[in-house]
């Protein structure tokens, strides 16, 4: 026989006010966590628009730089760096899901798998000047791509490379197996598995890791610098084998020079930077919420 | 009462079929006759290792890595495991319908154009989509919005189209891996409606966990326990007068 109602109670604590408080505590914590970045970002900007601002025009956009700061501009960096933007995708996207396709779809499952998937994410961690270092030696000099914006890219894509395959994987894996088996049940090579199956689903979580790539890869200074890329371009690049300067060494050079007018363009220059990366961000992501409506999930 | 499985002109037969997980027997050294044109249940308690038989019979479990597969499964004269069969080939030839229902996230259309067209189908496309989904019962449903997503559709719809979609390809034998588990009631009556109506076309093995399913839908039944087949016969038979100890106490629900 159970005993009645208050004695039962009796054996339980609930101490409810102080669950709560603990929730609200946890809550706020986490409502700070964002304030933080929230707030950084938000003076980085309001310090750069002031900066900036009387800077930005039609002919900052569109002129050449000069040591005459009235006249400077940055068309050959906004330029550059579209360049370099595209064609670090058009590399780093077939060989990192080529990579990842084979490290998930084929590859064996062992020892040598394992390895190879570890030194992957520890390529990631590797800092970029070494990447930069690796790209003089390879593409500048023993493929003979010269300080060109081919070489610049080709290091780049080499730097994004082991996010794009982690990412790709991730994605990869992330396709129920559900899917592949019904596939493989009707007579479906494993070829034909991937290619009208597992990529299409994975292609939303592959682009998102494009996108972190190439928003980590248009910020890039030092490996530009070492494989040569100019502080100084007065001429409009117009073929990957150009030489070619972009955004962050134009910026890097302006804020090295003791006139408070440079410091001025500078400001203007990361505004047009932020805006190319935000520009470039939702371009992916209107391309991904294509890919997931047609796919129906 | 039915003649014994053996003695009938067999679809598809194993001999001393064993698979291994790793270090775990699975399946131990069955051997049993999957006669043609009927409707075979696999029943046990979970474990038991039906799913892991039923998924010899087209080589899904190939895409295990840790599965191991002795034995030999004989189907139209040849062994499905020699080396030179493909098992891209052996698929199309034995269909499979899963535990839940996979339509891929296509079109109706395209979940059974598919495998036509990987197959290299020389018919008329359009007219094979329709009589497979016609052969699935679920035209009628779905004729007018061929192009609206599968996975628009109710679990039930979904799992008869991934039927139809197994059909298309024209296989001999059909494997269901408890096809109604993830269904409603009446979902899943239609499907066992659709099992009986596609036995005269096909030979259908059937992974149940449900024993009244395997008693309505099938004519024999095998009774699997810890990998081994403990019992093989006519359905009627091994539900009304088991022979063996074990299977009597998993029928009357001692254990399971």
């Amino acid at each position: 026989m159970r005993e009645a109602g208050p004695a039962r109670d009796a054996r339980f604590e609930p101490r409810l006010a102080r669950r709560r408080r603990n929730g609200r505590m946890f809550q706020a914590v986490c409502l700070a966590s964002i304030a933080v970045s929230l707030v950084t970002l938000a003076t980085l900007l309001a310090d750069i628009a002031i900066d900036g601002a009387a800077w930005l025009s039609g002919e900052f956009l569109t002129s050449f730089p000069s040591r005459i700061s009235s006249r400077a501009g940055i068309r050959p960096a906004i330029l550059g760096t579209i360049w370099i933007m595209v064609l670090v995708a058009l590399i780093s996207f077939p060989f990192g899901v080529g990579a990842a396709i084979y490290l998930e779809e084929y590859a064996p499952r062992g020892r040598l798998t394992k390895l190879i998937q570890t030194n992957i994410a520890n390529l990631a961690g590797v800092p970029s000047i070494v990447y930069g270092i690796l790209g003089l030696a390879i593409f500048v000099r023993y493929f003979g791509f010269g300080r060109s914006l081919l070489a610049g890219a080709a290091t780049l894509a080499l730097l994004v490379l082991p996010v794009v395959i982690i990412a790709a994987q991730e994605a990869i894996r992330a396709v129920p197996s559900s899917l592949r088996e019904a596939a493989y049940g009707v007579g479906a090579t494993r070829w034909q598995v991937v290619r009208s199956h597992v990529l299409p689903v994975a292609m939303p979580g592959i682009l998102t890791g494009m996108i972190l790539s190439l928003s980590r890869a248009i910020g890039e200074t030092a490996p530009l610098i070492m494989v040569g890329a100019l502080a100084f371009v007065a001429f409009t690049p117009t073929s990957p084998m150009d030489l070619f300067t972009v955004l962050p060494i134009q910026i890097f050079n302006w804020t090295a020079r003791p006139q408070a007018d440079f410091h001025g363009l500078a400001a203007a220059a990361i505004a047009v930077l932020l805006v190319l990366l935000l520009l470039m961000n939702m371009t992916a992501i209107l391309l991904r919420n294509r890919y997931q409506s047609k796919r129906g999930q | 009462m039915n003649i014994p499985p053996g003695q009938l002109d067999s679809a598809l037969d194993t001999h001393d079929l064993s698979v291994f997980y790793g270090d775990t027997h699975a399946v131990k050294r069955i051997s049993l006759s999957i006669p043609r044109n009927r409707v075979v249940a696999f029943i046990g308690p979970s474990g038991c290792g039906k799913s892991t038989l039923l998924r010899c019979f087209n080589r899904m479990n190939d895409l295990i890595p840790a599965a191991r597969v002795e034995g030999e499964v004989n189907f139209r004269g040849t062994n499905l495991y020699a080396p030179d069969v493909d098992p891209v080939e052996v698929r199309r030839r034995i269909g499979m319908v899963f535990q839940k229902p996979n339509p891929f996230p296509k079109s109706i259309y395209e979940n059974i154009a598919f495998g036509l067209r990987i197959n290299g189908f020389r018919g008329n496309l359009d007219e094979q989509v329709e009589r497979s989904l016609r052969a699935a019962a679920i035209w009628d449903e779905v004729k007018d919005r061929l192009e609206d997503r599968a996975l628009e559709l109710s679990g039930g719809q979904q799992q008869r189209l991934c039927i139809a979609r197994a059909l298309a390809v024209e296989p001999e034998i059909l494997l269901m891996d408890e096809p109604a588990s993830a269904l409603d009631p009446i979902a899943t009556s239609r499907i066992e409606d659709l099992i009986e109506d596609l036995k005269s076309d096909y030979t259908i093995v059937i992974v149940t966990h449900n024993m009244q399913q395997a008693a309505r839908v099938s004519d024999y039944t095998a009774f699997l326990y810890i990998g081994e087949l403990i019992e093989y016969g006519d359905t009627e038979r091994l539900f009304t007068n088991p022979a063996k100890e074990r299977t009597e106490q998993y029928i009357t629900g001692r254990f399971g």
